[in-house]
């Protein structure tokens, strides 16, 4: 870390460049800035290589496999999490049926497996080429709306995978689900063992965050960026709008169904109940919770997702999801940047409101409230 | 050849005419403005011309001066993003800069149909990556320098005074490398010394060998920058001709400039 | 299929259709107002059914015991408004469906703990033999349940069109810079609107119960299946959505009875959502909605 002042610069690739001219800090009057910024940690890429080396050591020195069980689980909920931060965050367009992705991925494994013999990561793929494939199909008519509409799209088509995995009783096993799944192996090894499952799971985690990382600073993340802001003046400066909100859409979708296969092939026995609205709605609270400002967001989300009900399990796990969506609400209002923006907020960087929370997406809304009141 | 030829264009929304059978064109290296009342139908017009409206009836066709091989198109048949990958670069009237991003990174966007690097190469930082991310960066400082804000790269987009807001949306139009760009009211809300530092950078442009097509409110910058004006009254040409012709024409002061004009000053 | 049995799953529809409207309408209600999309409106649904339950097994009389249910509905809406829309009144549209989405999961836990998981049920409003109409079989709660909606749809249309205060949140919602200019609290109209939504919604909630019960989840789809009901009859139009969520309840109802493939009548809610998802992608104006200009 040559210059302190060029952190930002380190976020990807794309700082490179930057780093290299040594362009001075010339009216920048806040520090680290943009979506890849990773405000909250040590940022870019030595704080990645710092948590990667911190999440995959962890069997080195924590044998107990109930605990081993919670990380596979943060890691498991981190990939759709990663998904829709990317999505929400970045691309600006919501989605409140991506557990019925994390559904596909885990039927799809399961039934490729029990029902037709297939190994693990062979189904895992073919269950994510299915997972992309439905969510092109949902997407293009469905990514065409804006806001509410959106959001009311995916909740619908989420219900309806729903109640397709439980009528479709022939193939899903109906409520009963799918029992006798088989675990991942690896060169001959059956990632049974705890430990084993846990760095491989983690490292298709670690994947997908170093992936998103990078995404920020490149042509394809800007362009992401602009059309949250205006698809009119992201069009105007030639992107084609459709077809990047429903590339993101389609990356979210995958990472939520191998997310979904990795959950099937680790307790190997799956039923649909998990995969309902309440799942979906809990993935974007955790998203929003843990900020949408910088990928980092999504671990903090995802980690507040599997350690809360933790904490809150000697009372009852069901408070998990009221705190869930009481914590939401009290994000969006005091804190739109999410767990990731609050050491900034507490140091007294304060960054501008974060994209979600700002105004300038909703022009029309802003005038009718602030115009009408008294 | 002209750069643009409005023809017969006609758009309605509901029961209201906003742009009447309205018929010009733009010749290369012109800096021509459209100009004309409230309601007059010129942001109507506007986005007629940039693809992200189109006309009940007539049409609009654009060549692209800077591009010799490329053909004739309908801006009537093309969508916005299409429309600015064929040349037609535009900022807006109001401010549309993405506040998220630095100035620099705001202009690396209309960078964008100039890269090929997709969602692997991002993901992955290939080299390909790598190769256009330095390329765009190099193509906005370049545009940055045009728009004359050259010293403002690394500074935080929301935290730019308004002028500089305008012209760095027309930093971004000229990543793009347009052949025609179109300026909507750049002038807005600027004070006295803003609006001269953006006359001086619309004539630059124009000096680039790029044609400008602009609506605009200040007399005295239209009068200033303009090579031609036209003016639209309800939707409909009413004249057309230099600055010099405008001013002295019964009909547009009648039907818009009236006594105001005299003091030199129309107000919004 | 008989004439009877026909008439047997149109009564069918038309009852759960009401219901659907009157979620509808409180959609409607605050998207007038203020644009948002409430993604807790089923919730207040589910809360109205089982508040009611709550009071009347408590031993109030089932009059006192809807009412009641009404009104503890229309206090959770009205300190919902001030609490966690009021703060993002001004916020981008995403901001405002994630906090209704957030309270949506929050409200409906709450009950949980509060009702548990069991679905409950109230007694039928009167204690009386089932109407014959042309051989099908009318249960006197139908005959309530299309009474009390059609009331409310009557008492909202009248406050709307004779009231100031209704013509006040009509001119909100119509043209926000004039009302203001006019001097009308915009705060307090959207308010208000809420406690009315919330009632409407609660009002929906406590008539469904005595025929279908209501367990903490079942807001989630009586607010997507109102949602859709909404979107059928053209978001923003009051009519709309009466006319929607009764079309909805008769083509669901139907369907289950009509269609041959469904004779498994686990696929009848998913019916709904098709509706919606072909309304939205199709035609996002509603089938009765007006095509507008689209403003860039």
């Amino acid at each position: 870390m040559a210059r302190f002042g060029q952190r930002e610069g380190a976020e990807g690739a794309a700082g490179e460049s930057r780093k290299a001219r040594g362009s001075g800090r010339g009216g920048r009057d806040r520090p680290s800035r943009g979506p890849g910024g990773a405000l909250g940690w040590p940022s870019g890429n030595l704080a990645f290589l710092l948590f990667s080396l911190v999440a995959l050591t962890v069997p080195l020195y924590l044998t107990n496999s109930y605990y081993l069980s919670i990380l596979a689980f943060f890691a498991i909920r981190l990939m759709p999490t990663i998904g829709l931060n990317l999505l929400l965050g970045q691309a600006g367009q919501i989605s409140l049926g991506h557990a019925a992705f994390i559904g596909l991925g885990a039927y799809g494994s399961a039934v490729l497996t029990t029902r037709w013999g297939l190994d693990p990561w062979p189904a895992m793929f073919l269950a994510a080429v299915l997972s992309a494939l439905v969510a092109v199909v949902i997407g293009v008519p469905a990514l065409r709306l804006e806001g509410h509409y959106l959001a009311m799209a995916t909740l619908g088509f989420g219900e309806i995978v729903l109640i397709l995995l439980i009528q479709l009783k022939g193939l899903t096993g109906g409520t009963d689900g799918v029992v006798g799944i088989p675990p991942l192996t690896l060169g001959g090894w059956s990632l049974t063992d705890p430990r084993l499952f846990h760095v491989v799971v983690w490292s298709a985690a670690l994947i997908m965050l170093r992936m998103a990382l990078n995404l920020p600073r490149t042509r394809t993340g800007r362009a992401l960026i602009a059309l949250h802001r205006t698809e009119i003046a992201a069009a105007s400066l030639g992107i084609d709008v459709a077809f990047h909100k429903l590339q993101v859409f389609v990356v979210s979708a995958v990472f939520a169904s191998i997310a979904g296969s990795f959950l099937a092939h680790y307790v190997m026995f799956i039923s649909p109940e998990g995969f309902g609205v309440t799942l979906s709605v809990l993935l974007v609270a955790g998203a929003v919770i843990g900020g949408l400002g910088s990928v980092w967001g999504a671990v903090w989300g995802a980690g507040l997702m599997v350690l809360l009900p933790e904490v809150l399990a000697r009372y009852n796990e069901d408070y998990t999801l009221l705190a869930f969506g009481l914590l939401v609400i009290v994000v969006m209002i005091f804190l739109p940047e999410g767990l990731a923006g609050a050491p900034a907020r507490l140091l007294g960087l304060r960054r501008t409101p974060h994209i979600v929370g700002s105004r300038t997406q909703a022009e029309p809304v802003e005038e009718r409230g602030s115009e009408c009141r008294s | 050849m002209p750069v643009l030829r409005v023809e017969g264009v006609t758009r309605r929304f509901g029961g209201v005419t906003a742009v009447k059978e309205v018929s010009f064109q733009v010749h290369e290296a012109q800096i021509k403005a459209v100009i004309g009342p409230n309601g007059a139908g010129k942001t109507t017009l506007f986005n007629l011309v940039s693809a992200i409206d189109r006309p009940d009836e007539g049409r609009v066709l654009f060549r692209n001066p800077l591009r010799s091989g490329d053909a004739q198109i309908d801006l009537a048949r093309t969508s916005p993003h299409q429309a600015s990958r064929a040349g037609i670069g535009r900022t807006f009237q109001h401010s549309q800069i993405f506040e998220a991003l630095s100035v620099l990174d705001n202009v690396k966007v209309g960078r964008h149909a100039h890269g090929r690097a997709g969602l692997l190469s991002a993901f992955l930082t290939l080299p390909r990556q790598r190769r256009e991310e330095a390329e765009a960066e190099e193509a906005a400082r370049q545009a940055l320098q045009r728009a004359g804000l050259g010293d403002r790269a690394e500074t935080e987009a929301d935290s730019l005074p308004l002028g500089e807001r305008h012209l760095l949306e027309i930093a971004r139009a000229l990543a793009t490398e347009p052949g025609l760009l179109l300026l909507d009211e750049p002038a807005a809300g600027l004070n006295n010394e803003e609006t001269e530092r953006l006359a001086e950078t619309v004539r630059r442009i124009r000096d680039d060998g790029v044609t400008v097509l602009l609506v605009e409110h200040d007399m005295g910058f239209v009068m200033e920058v303009s090579d031609e004006v036209v003016v639209l009254d309800y939707g409909e040409k009413i004249a057309e001709g230099s600055p010099l012709m405008i001013r002295s024409n019964p009909e547009v002061i009648r039907a818009y400039l009236g006594e105001d004009y005299l003091a030199e000053e129309v107000p919004r | 299929m008989s004439l009877q049995e026909f008439l047997q799953f149109v009564f069918a529809g038309i009852t759960s259709g009401s219901v659907y409207a009157l979620t509808a309408l409180g959609f409607t209600l605050i998207y007038n107002a203020t644009g948002i999309i409430n993604f807790a409106q089923g919730e207040f649904v589910m809360l109205g059914g089982l508040a009611a339950v709550s009071l009347h097994s408590g031993g109030a009389p089932l009059a006192l015991a809807a009412i009641g249910a009404v009104a503890a509905v229309t206090v959770v809406g009205l300190l919902f408004e001030l609490l966690a829309i009021r703060p993002l009144l001004n916020a981008s549209v995403l901001a405002q469906i994630i906090v209704t989405v957030g309270a949506s999961l929050a409200l409906r836990t709450a009950a949980m703990l509060i009702w548990g998981r069991e679905a409950m049920a109230l007694p039928a409003f009167t204690e009386r033999a089932p109407l014959s109409v042309l051989g099908a079989t009318v249960v006197a709660q139908t005959v309530w349940v299309l009474g009390v909606t059609a009331l409310i749809v009557i008492a909202l249309q009248v406050f709307y069109r004779r009231t100031m205060l209704g013509k006040a949140v009509r001119a909100c919602a119509v043209n926000p810079m004039a009302a203001r200019l006019l001097g009308i609290p915009y705060g307090r109209v959207v308010l208000l609107t809420f406690g009315a939504s919330a009632a409407v919604a609660a009002a929906g909630g406590v008539l469904i119960t005595p025929i279908s019960f209501m367990s903490y989840s079942s807001g989630a789809l009586l607010g997507l299946k109102g949602f859709a009901a909404a979107i059928l009859g053209g978001l923003g139009s009051p009519a709309g959505a009466v006319a929607g969520g009764l079309a909805l309840g008769l083509l669901e109802s139907l369907s289950v009875g009509l269609l041959p493939w469904s004779g498994t009548s686990g696929y009848k809610d998913a019916i709904a959502f098709l509706i919606l998802l072909l309304v939205l992608f199709a035609r996002p104006q509603g089938l009765l909605g007006q095509r507008t200009a689209q403003k860039v």
